[in-house]
């Protein structure tokens, strides 16, 4: 069956239209502190579509804004955006194809396509969940940075909560993984490193110092466990 | 900011992301490391996880996100479609930042 008609992907969909809205509102609020930081829109805009990042935006502009160096625009901006060749890893497998498939896959390589598509699990929706997502923040960040850019005023997504509302879908998203011990151990592992290194390392190393958690992974599953799935499957 | 700058920064980024694409591409990987890889989302979601509940820059402080968040557990575990799972985190941390 074709994955995009499945109806099993719908709840993709609709969690994409919701985090898009959140998206292009902090994308609005993007769009106007880079032109106030002294960006140009052309500039603005040319990030978004190109870096796409949106971490890596916010940070790079905030140095700017408070009179910062380029140099350490550019350094906290490229941590930030170091996590996604891990992603990339991660999604290698689920994205095999042409080369020119991989290279637009890999200008949407997020957190957001990442969690939806490992959040699947039928691994035929995975491809689609990734596509689907990357796509919709892809639009929803473009489009909400290109008014924040031209109106200069900006919605603040905290008087709306909106700024729990990425940590709250990967909460959703993640909780499903976790019935399974050795993801429940490798995010367990993840937060805690992540947590404790957030006072002492620069933002950025924290999460990918978080991927010493897939060493659970190392070991080969115990009988058991794989003799316990295999009943799963046959019942 | 210069445009060399947001070039610079669009190479690296691209860089990045495409990195991990290109490294394994349409590889078979040997199954310990494919089980590790498996792994990568739940270890650095989790970490996004906490990262935006508890922490301001390098500082770590509970404030009305960890509401919402909680919120969020909650709703997850009693199976909560994600898109009111979202919804409700938002209005949980939106209320209790209005109320303190």
């Amino acid at each position: 069956m074709n994955p995009w008609r499945d109806e099993r992907l719908r709840p993709v969909l609709a969690a994409c239209v919701t985090l898009g809205l959140a998206v292009g509102v902090f994308a609005i609020s993007f769009g106007v502190t880079s032109v106030s930081a002294g960006a140009s829109v052309g500039q603005t805009c040319a990030m978004s579509l190109l870096v796409f990042t949106g971490a890596s935006q916010f940070a790079a502009v905030s140095v700017f804004g408070a009179g910062g160096s380029a140099a350490s625009a550019f350094g906290g901006a490229a941590l930030l955006a170091a996590r996604n060749s891990v992603y990339g890893l991660a999604m290698a497998p689920h994205l095999r194809g042409s080369l020119g498939r991989r290279l637009i896959a890999a200008q949407l390589t997020l957190d957001e396509s990442t969690a939806m598509a490992a959040a699947q699990e039928d691994e035929s929706h995975r491809a689609a969940a990734f596509w689907i997502t990357g796509l919709s923040v892809y639009l929803f960040w473009n489009l909400g940075t290109l008014i924040g850019a031209l109106l200069g005023t900006a919605i603040d997504p905290t008087v709306y909560g909106l700024d729990a509302a990425f940590p709250a879908a990967f909460v959703a998203i993640l909780w499903p993984m976790l019935r399974e011990r050795r993801a429940a151990l490798a995010a367990a592992i993840g937060a805690t490193v992540c947590l404790v290194l957030i006072p002492f390392t620069p933002v950025g190393v924290p999460i990918l110092c978080a991927a010493l958690g897939i060493l659970v992974g190392v070991p080969p599953p115990p009988l058991s466990a794989s003799a316990a799935s295999g009943e799963v499957v046959a019942t | 900011m210069t445009w060399g700058f947001v070039l610079a920064l669009a190479a690296t980024a691209y860089g990045f992301k495409v990195l991990g694409l290109v490294l394994i591409g349409n590889r078979q990987l040997p199954p310990m490391l494919d089980r590790c890889l498996g792994l990568i989302p739940a270890a650095l979601i989790a970490a996004i996880v906490v990262k935006d509940t508890f922490s301001i820059g390098q500082h770590l402080q509970i404030d009305a996100r960890a509401a919402g968040v909680g919120a969020a557990v909650i709703a997850a575990w009693r199976r909560v479609p994600l898109i009111a799972v979202i919804v409700i985190s938002a209005v949980v941390t939106a209320g209790v930042r209005a109320a303190t």
